[in-house]
């Protein structure tokens, strides 16, 4: 168990360096990273300071000494617009992007795994045909047309704007949401559906447990369990779909000064926000699978 | 009874996928042909038939800000939408499988690297390293092309990696190379054709999701760029009329969502006929 808590540190630890570095790489052969990290308007000489104190005039494998070192201290550089530093300008939009995304996600899951359990326990009725024709929707509806048609829809119907900084929540949420549960019901569905068919669900009918207990204490618990790590990889596309889904709603978050700082040019900020989702990313996958540890003892005992 | 006896031969094919094959064969004619369907070219203005309503007269689908054929617009941006996705899913695929196979024909150092690097890929959306890239380099169609084909690169390396090392292990393989044949010839007529239909399966998913995230970057304006257009552009500059001039967003946006739904139908369709092991549950 203590091997495999380790390989899992090691393949996160790993994994984050060899984004970095290639963070790293991209911004050293994409011109002068020097004018891009130092605080806008700066002049020639504070420019040739960071250019310095970077080491740009040093070997290759010196200037990535020092840009690792410079990270672990908190150096992220300055946005070109507001000469800010990138962390206080991600830390500003952080809460509403979490807002965001937690909504999302809470909606996701409390549509959709009752959803795809609800079809597994009918399956082959039209509960089942709906709930798959219903994650196959999700699946290719763009959310940036969808988010248009949810606001469309408050426009004609509540004569309210959906989007802006003070809106709700929810139509946001709901739209960032959809492709998730959409999956979060499909993969309930195979779940549990697998486990109902399992030899011990038998061995239960056969003892004679009731149906509703069979369902309750024998199916879904063990249905649940990869349901954990399908969690963890909805991140992924939910980090992904707040880009646009923000963009579309006004949403004052990450995604939103994500897309702005690209169209500008921003490195910094564009840095910032990539690392940060690099992080955010093996982190969580990290958690995922030692929290499977606790879940499924099958693993511990390997 | 008729209907009591066991079927023999394929098959029925559902409703739902002709309509889907219909819609597609119908969506790569438009995109070939569309351009013929009206007088105009896509980038002719006309200040005198700003924002027409679609069925005005001339203009079947209305007209833009800048008094351009919306039915021209579509069929241009159909095009290229075509393009990008197809293309990109080719790179992909391409990319992705031959890492995935030299990884596990290599072993060693060689598959020590590619898995990092599925790894890493795995770790940050496709469409935040799109966007990092794009606003370090000047965006050019190539490079929107190679970013956006880069879109599950690391899902095919990593099935490719899996079913070649459980392939090559086979009996006939050892058999093969027991004959003398040489390695080329042992990947390329023995391992090749028995790990394709993998590639097949997947290919089928990714298309749908390379045309999303090409109309997802179009839409936020760091995809393709004028004077080019796509289904995602046209819904982005269309996008401040909402309310008033719903014909620019809604038409190209109902494109792209009956493509991608299409597209996906008919690869469970396929993924289902070519793996029997998931046809019976999932």
């Amino acid at each position: 168990m203590t091997a495999y808590i380790l390989a899992k540190l090691f393949r996160a630890a790993a994994t984050l360096l060899i984004a970095v570095s290639m963070v790293f790489v991209f911004i050293r052969f994409s011109g002068d990273p020097a004018a891009a990290l130092a605080p806008p308007d700066a002049p020639q000489e504070v420019i040739d300071q960071y250019a310095e104190a970077m080491g740009l005039n040093k070997p290759l494998w010196q200037q990535y000494a020092s840009y690792l070192a410079g990270l672990a201290r908190g150096e992220f550089g300055y946005s070109i617009h507001t000469g800010r530093p990138a962390l206080e300008l991600f830390l500003e939009r952080l809460p509403s992007t979490l807002r965001l995304g937690s909504a999302a996600l809470l909606i996701a899951l409390a549509a959709g795994i009752p959803l795809g359990s609800f079809a597994a326990i009918n399956r082959g009725t039209r509960i089942d045909r709906f709930a798959m024709a219903f994650s196959v929707f999700a699946f290719a509806m763009p959310n940036f047309l969808f988010g248009l048609c949810v606001i469309l829809g408050g426009a004609l119907i509540f004569q309210v704007y959906f989007g802006g900084t003070d809106a709700s929540v929810l139509p946001a949420a709901l739209t960032l949401g959809l492709a998730a549960m959409g999956s979060f019901a499909r993969f309930a569905r195979s779940s549990l559906l697998e486990t109902i068919n399992a030899p011990f669900m038998r061995a239960a009918e056969a003892r004679g447990v009731p149906y509703m207990r069979r369902l309750a204490f024998h199916a879904a618990p063990n249905a649940a369990i990869p349901l954990v790590t399908l969690i963890g990889l909805s991140l992924g596309a939910l980090i992904a779909g707040s880009v646009v889904t923000e963009q579309v709603f006004g949403w004052p978050g990450v995604g939103q000064l994500l897309v702005r700082s690209v169209a500008t040019r921003d490195i910094a900020t564009v840095q910032f926000i990539v690392l940060a989702v690099a992080c955010t990313m093996v982190l969580v996958n990290l958690l995922v699978d030692l929290l499977y540890l606790v879940i499924d003892p099958r693993i511990r005992s390997r | 009874m008729e209907s009591s006896r066991p079927r023999i031969g394929p098959p029925a094919i559902p409703w739902s996928i002709r309509l889907s094959v219909c819609f597609i064969c119908l969506f790569v004619l438009f995109a070939l042909f569309g351009e013929f369907l009206s007088p105009y070219g896509f980038r002719e203005t006309s200040m005198f038939d700003r924002l027409l309503p679609p069925g005005s007269p001339g203009y079947v689908l209305g007209t833009d800000a800048r008094g351009r054929d919306v039915l021209v617009r579509l069929a241009v941006g159909a095009q290229i939408t075509l393009i990008v996705a197809i293309a990109g899913t080719l790179i992909g695929a391409v990319i992705g499988s031959l890492l995935g196979i030299v990884a596990a024909a290599r072993r060693g150092a060689v598959e020590h690297v590619i898995v990092a690097a599925i790894d890493v890929q795995a770790s940050l959306p496709i469409i935040v390293v799109a966007l990092f890239v794009l606003a370090m380099f000047d965006n050019s169609f190539t490079l929107f092309l190679l970013l956006v084909g880069l879109t599950g690169w690391e899902v095919y390396a990593r099935l490719m990696r899996g079913a070649t090392l459980s392939v090559k292990e086979r009996g006939y393989v050892t058999a093969v190379r027991a004959l003398g044949a040489s390695p080329a010839r042992i990947y390329l007529r023995h391992i090749l054709p028995n790990i394709f239909n993998v590639a097949l399966v997947q290919f089928t998913i990714n298309l749908p999701l390379t045309v999303l995230l090409e109309t997802a970057l179009s839409f936020l304006g760091l995809g393709v760029q004028p004077p080019l257009t796509s289904l995602g552009q046209i819904m982005s500059e269309g996008r401040d009329r909402l309310l008033t001039a719903w014909w620019l967003t809604l038409f190209p946006g109902a494109v792209i969502f009956f493509l991608a739904l299409s597209v996906s139908l008919c690869g469970d369709w396929i993924r289902d006929r070519l793996d029997p092991t998931l046809r019976s549950e999932t």
